[in-house]
């Protein structure tokens, strides 16, 4: 009999095999990254660092009973009788079946929390700005500053507020007087310092065309958004040199801002010439092509006016003749997969006419899950065909 | 130091509650208790055992344990270790009545440990043993990978459950030699036998006696791990003895899995009587109160086993103490025997022959017990209130500790060396998409086809996976 305490400091068992769960649970979500990538949790979580996702894979399995065929027995406050409804099942087919009070055996699955930041670097593990080339101009070194050290000494328009307020505070909780601010003395001050950054890179500039008709509905611009969220985002963290143009259309076509891009509603009819028109004009005027790798990439469901597809196949070919790469992506209806063309659809026109075909990427998503496999074939290794 | 003050008040403590527990009748293994910090705690209470293998399911407990108490939602006062000595160990930031309550409590633990009949074969050295399996798994994980080994392991955790409580490897089956092990086992091939052709035995030679078939190769058989360890044609040996390990580790658990009901609220009773001969001032006993309270408080909806087996204990002590003219007359009861019967109680009985026993028709009405489920998928309602039909559907749900019964009925199924599991339906039917993947697991280890029957919709059912497909009929 006795009681003791020890030095537990070195015992670290949980945290590592904590480590061999996270392992687990990034293997799963590289697994599930399909379905992953269109979560709406993620497309739309507005700047949120991280967001929880339901991952399958992570569940222990053993056999057992099924929760909600079987009885079970509770207990109440004394004035139960039989016919009392003590919880309504929720949500159904949503794997959550909740029973009353703390019975969450049904849960199905686990629900990961996942950094988008982690995430993101995941996704664009393998993806990269296809032909990329040297261009003339801008390939000089760029150079940039960084604000990367802080330092004792320096000039006080480089003064780091904050650190000096903190410097200030743990000396004031050192001495006597409490952790409190006030008595600043030089040996507070702390100044932020730089280091030049020369890179060498090549500039990009990405077009990203969205039809916005009256035909796209809720689930086609879901689908577009969620692309063009990640496509943003991968240019963003891959490159410092990307530009991105965003242009939407009906029957006209007009450059627009990020934010009008992804929010404003749809209405009229399609000619797709209209975007591929102002797509050429921008290009001409702001970014010559002897300069710029240039990337246009346009999702629509393929509904164009028939009168138009010649003028947007010429000018399709034109595109791809100035650009690097030229994407299409055609978005169906939810749930019909493959089959189901409608008379203009112009995805399987591309195909047929167009005339320097390796230069040019046209997918189909029918599905959330075609998002990821669409973002690699567009950003994947080249030589991959359509 | 403060701190050793905060100790040498604990230890004199413990003294008083020691000395009280001995009067109440309790008799624990000695016991040590150690402070530890809130890591420590949850560690040892998500491995179940301190210095246990490494694998991500520990992981995972220990990290949704760690946030809880991080996010101030759930706590652990205590955790108590089945050795002898006994281990307690206590939070660091308990108060020093939240840690005389839970000296109190483990006390009353660690007396059940030592006594009751369903702990009589725990391995009481078993923090040794634990260790040195995980010294072997590390091993195996240095020498075929750590990918290899952890989902072997996910392939028998799937299963861990399926032993047979009464079955203890180690002391029923002592290890066979070399010879006795190729004799008994398994014919290997086919045409093994026709090697035996030529060696006729003398026809008037006394036939030896119908030896029985060792254990492993009986069936039907319930130890799913242990079948499959002995007779799969696909494991290594290193995963055979990965199996014997956490077979062995099982063998230690279930024990605590059958009496949980009856532990909590053994424990409970005693701390609650202990505590109230300790002399408390005011201030702490008003604490007492309320954290027992907590811990034996009804949660709505939810039965709370710490607060059933503490009503039952009273329960009994009090019918036992004072039986009713009836009793006395057809039972022949005396009064004033509640003590002696609560500790025979206490060392003979398991949660389902506990509850069978003595949750009586009173104690589920004032307990007010019901039987709910889903009605037309829809909702959760009230189905049953008869006490009797009550008390059943709570002891058959805590039959073979909440796991459907299933056991190995063929392991030589269509001739073909497949394995045929059979789920014993009592009226609860299992959900069928964790039993594919559950099939997919034991696939990993048996290495053939698999087969599973049992009743769905009232109809037999018969799932296989054999390594690429899901079927079923």
């Amino acid at each position: 009999m006795s009681v003791q305490r020890n030095d537990w400091s070195l015992q670290r068992k949980g945290i590592i095999d904590q480590e061999r769960h996270k392992d687990r649970v990034k293997e799963a979500i590289r697994k599930n990254l399909g379905s992953i990538v269109s979560n709406e949790a993620i497309i739309l979580s507005d700047g949120k660092r991280s967001v929880k996702v339901p991952i399958r894979s992570l569940d222990e399995y053993k056999f057992r009973f099924d929760h909600r065929k079987r009885k079970h027995v509770g207990q109440g406050d004394g004035k139960t009788r039989v016919g009392d409804v003590l919880a309504r099942e929720e949500g159904q087919g949503q794997g959550k079946g909740k029973g009353p009070a703390g019975q969450d055996a049904g849960a199905e699955y686990y629900e990961a929390e996942v950094n988008i930041d982690e995430l993101a670097a995941l996704i664009f593990e393998d993806l990269r700005l296809p032909f990329l080339e040297e261009k003339a101009k801008k390939a000089v070194p760029a150079k940039t500053t960084r604000f990367d050290e802080i330092r004792r000494t320096g000039v006080m328009a480089n003064l780091d507020k904050r650190r000096l307020i903190f410097e200030n505070i743990k000396r004031n909780a050192r001495s006597s007087s409490g952790a409190k601010f006030g008595n600043v003395k030089k040996e507070d001050l702390r100044f932020k310092s730089w280091e030049e950054d020369n890179r060498y890179e090549s500039n990009a500039v990405v077009l990203a065309l969205m039809d916005v008709s009256g035909s796209m509905g809720e689930f086609k611009k879901y689908i577009a958004r969620s692309f063009f969220f990640w496509m943003v985002r991968f240019l963003r963290t891959k490159y410092d040199n990307v530009e991105i143009v965003f242009i939407s259309h009906h029957t006209e076509a007009k450059e627009v801002t990020e934010e009008q891009f992804f929010t404003q509603g749809e209405s009229g009819g399609t000619v797709v010439s209209s975007a591929y028109q102002l797509a050429l004009e921008i290009i001409a005027t702001r970014y010559n092509p002897r300069d710029w790798n240039v990337y246009p990439f346009h999702f629509s469901d393929g509904d164009n006016y028939y009168s138009d597809n010649e003028e947007a196949v010429r000018l399709a070919d034109e595109l791809i003749r100035t650009c690097n790469l030229f994407g299409y992506g055609e978005i169906g209806e939810e749930g019909t997969s493959g089959y189901r063309r409608s008379s203009g659809a112009l995805l399987s026109i591309f195909k047929d006419r167009l005339h320097r075909k390796e230069r040019f990427v046209g997918v189909r998503i029918d599905e959330r899950e075609d998002v990821y496999p669409a973002l690699k074939q567009f950003f994947g290794q080249r030589g991959v065909e359509a | 130091m403060a701190d050793d003050r905060e100790i040498k008040d604990l230890e004199r403590a413990l003294e008083q509650i020691w000395q009280i527990a001995a009067r109440l009748g309790l008799d624990p293994f000695p016991t040590r208790f150690e402070i530890v910090p809130a890591t420590v705690m949850y560690e040892i209470g998500s491995y179940a055992l301190p210095g246990r293998y490494s694998h991500w399911t520990f992981g995972k407990a220990y990290h949704r344990m760690k946030t809880m108490y991080d996010f101030g939602l759930s706590k652990i006062y205590e955790v108590v270790i089945n050795t002898n000595p006994s281990y307690g160990f206590l939070l660091e930031t308990n108060s020093p009545i939240q840690n005389k309550l839970v000296m109190a409590h483990v006390l009353g633990h660690v007396d059940f440990f030592k006594n009751n009949a369903y702990f009589s074969k725990t391995n009481r050295r078993m923090v040794e043993s634990v260790s040195s399996h995980a010294g072997r798994m590390n091993e195996y994980e240095f020498k075929y990978g750590r990918k290899t080994v952890e989902e072997f392991l996910d392939a028998v955790l799937s299963i861990e459950e399926h032993i047979d409580p009464n079955f203890f490897i180690k002391q029923d089956h002592p290890p066979q030699t070399e010879a006795q092990e190729r004799a008994g086992r398994p014919k290997e091939g086919r045409y093994d036998d026709l090697w035996k052709l030529g060696e006729q035995s003398a026809p008037d030679a006394p036939q030896p006696p119908a030896r029985e078939l060792p254990r492993g190769e009986r069936v039907p058989e319930k130890d799913l791990v242990y079948y499959i360890m002995r007779n799969s044609p696909a494991l290594a040996d290193w995963q055979r003895d990965a199996m014997a390990m956490i077979h062995e580790e099982m063998e230690y658990f279930v024990p605590q899995m059958q009496t949980k009901v009856m532990n909590e609220g053994w424990a409970s009773f005693h701390h609650a009587r202990i505590m109230r001969e300790l002399d408390l001032p005011d201030r702490e006993l008003l604490e007492f109160a309320e954290l027992h309270a907590g811990v034996v408080s009804p949660q709505k909806g939810q039965l709370n086993p710490y607060y059933l087996g503490y009503k039952i204990f009273e329960d009994i002590e009090r019918r036992w103490d004072n039986p009713t003219a009836e009793e006395r007359e057809r039972l022949g009861r005396r009064g004033g025997e509640g003590r002696e019967k609560i500790f025979e109680v206490r060392e003979l009985d398991n949660d389902v022959s506990f509850l069978r026993n003595y949750l009586t028709e009173e104690l589920c009405e004032e307990l007010d017990l019901f039987v709910y489920e889903l009605v037309e998928e829809e909702e959760w309602k009230v189905t049953e209130k008869r006490w009797e039909r009550v008390r059943d559907q709570l002891v058959s749900n805590m039959t073979n500790f909440g796991f459907p019964y299933i056991v190995v009925a063929d392991g030589d199924h269509n001739g073909n060396r497949e394995l045929y599991l059979k789920h014993q339906y009592e009226g609860a039917e299992l959900d069928p998409a964790y039993a594919r993947k559950v099939l997919e697991y034991v696939f990993r280890l048996w290495g053939r086809p698999v087969h599973l029957e049992t009743t769905a919709d009232g109809e037999q059912l018969v799932m296989r996976y054999n390594g690429e497909d899901h079927d079923e009929d």
